[in-house]
């Protein structure tokens, strides 16, 4: 029986995947439905729905993977709260790897294109996502996104998220790793106190350890908390400003790559 | 604020499916681990039912329990946040906890 409106045979009860998104309830009637607010109404029903809130999200992230693995582009995803460095990361990475690496980059900010700007200075294409009160990147976002970038097989995109410890954390944009930035700055019990995104990293970055003389910042416990949360995650400390560090995030970058490029030709 | 993303995909979600009657109540299964807020949750859905077929119908938060089991022994441990060992020591996997899922709506 349909649950819907109590015809018919099937049932509409969508498990997991959003496998009914967008279709129209098209099955025929032999009655008319009118439904007036006003009229006090005899079937109260309950329609069973079983749907991930995040299907939707989930399912364009998949078709954005899917979307990168046919470009053999390998999308990085680049979360931290506001001010770790992210952008002083991209800037010195596209420069430094310019020789090296195709680099293009997705910049996610509520607003401005102050970050886009510093990214095209420093000699990569960019697309400036305004989320506007929105305090993440969605895989919708990253679709369009792309449509602005020519990407080249082989060429790597890092989209940097809006700055925020919390929300991004829950959604998938179809990248092929997450990568979560923090700076000695912040303090090391940070990992603890945002669990959900240091689980969603592969890498952690530990940046501006140019400045750790000068604050009470404590590597051991920080890279202890992170991995008490996440025992898989990879560290690498650096600092953006003097280059300290930096050639192990490129080595890690260009590994990642290059795996994703041997994936497809099969070797 | 994720939770008016995710208030937003609820009330879209039930008022496609509604097909034009109207939604007097939402059933949400929200997980202690999911990362969201429900009294966050609840404003958000108010402010984003209105003008839809959701407008004015109430919703149910049903919270699930987080749980975990050790790699280690295979015990099946509570979980109250994300983070945390097994008593012998061994690393947790959540296997639950993590929902954020709509089980059923009323509609008249």
């Amino acid at each position: 029986m349909c649950t819907t409106c109590g015809c018919g045979s099937d049932t509409v009860t969508i498990d997991g995947k959003d496998a009914h998104a967008g279709q129209q309830h098209a099955h025929e009637h032999d009655h008319a439905h009118h439904h007036n607010p006003d009229e006090p109404h005899a079937h109260r029903r309950t329609v069973s729905l079983e749907l991930d809130v995040l299907a939707k999200n989930r399912l364009l992230a998949e078709r954005n993977r899917g979307w990168f693995a046919g470009r053999e582009v390998f999308a990085v995803n680049l979360m931290s709260s506001p001010g770790a460095g992210k952008t002083s990361i991209l800037e010195r990475t596209i420069r430094d790897q310019r020789d090296a690496m195709a680099i293009s980059v997705l910049e996610g900010d509520q607003a401005t294109s102050t970050d886009a700007d510093r990214i095209r200075a420093a000699g990569a294409a960019v697309v400036q996502i305004n989320t506007g009160t929105g305090c993440h990147l969605d895989a919708h976002m990253v679709a369009h996104g792309v449509e602005g970038l020519a990407l080249q097989p082989g060429s790597v995109l890092l989209i940097e998220n809006v700055g925020n410890l919390v929300c991004p954390a829950l959604f998938d944009l179809g990248e092929q790793a997450r990568v979560v930035v923090i700076s000695v700055t912040e303090g090391d019990d940070k990992p603890l106190k945002y669990p959900h995104m240091f689980r969603a990293g592969q890498l952690l970055l530990i940046n501006k350890i140019d400045l750790l003389p000068y604050v009470r910042f404590d590597m051991e416990r920080c890279i202890d908390h992170a991995r008490r949360i996440n025992p898989d995650l990879e560290v690498l400390q650096l600092s953006a400003e003097t280059g300290e560090g930096m050639p192990a995030w490129y080595a890690w970058l260009t590994s990642r790559a290059e795996k994703r490029s041997a994936f497809r030709h099969g070797a | 604020m994720h939770e008016l993303s995710l208030a937003k995909a609820v009330v879209e979600a039930c008022a496609d499916r509604a097909a034009g009657a109207r939604v007097l109540r939402v059933r949400l299964e929200v997980g202690r681990l999911a990362a969201v807020l429900p009294d966050a949750l609840r404003f958000c859905f108010e402010a984003c039912a209105h003008g839809t077929a959701v407008e004015g119908a109430e919703l149910e938060i049903i919270e699930t329990p987080g749980r975990a089991v050790c790699h280690a022994c295979g015990d099946t441990v509570p979980l109250a946040t994300p983070c945390g060992r097994c008593i012998c020591g061994g690393v947790l996997r959540i296997v639950a906890g993590e929902e954020l899922r709509v089980k059923n709506m009323e509609i008249a």
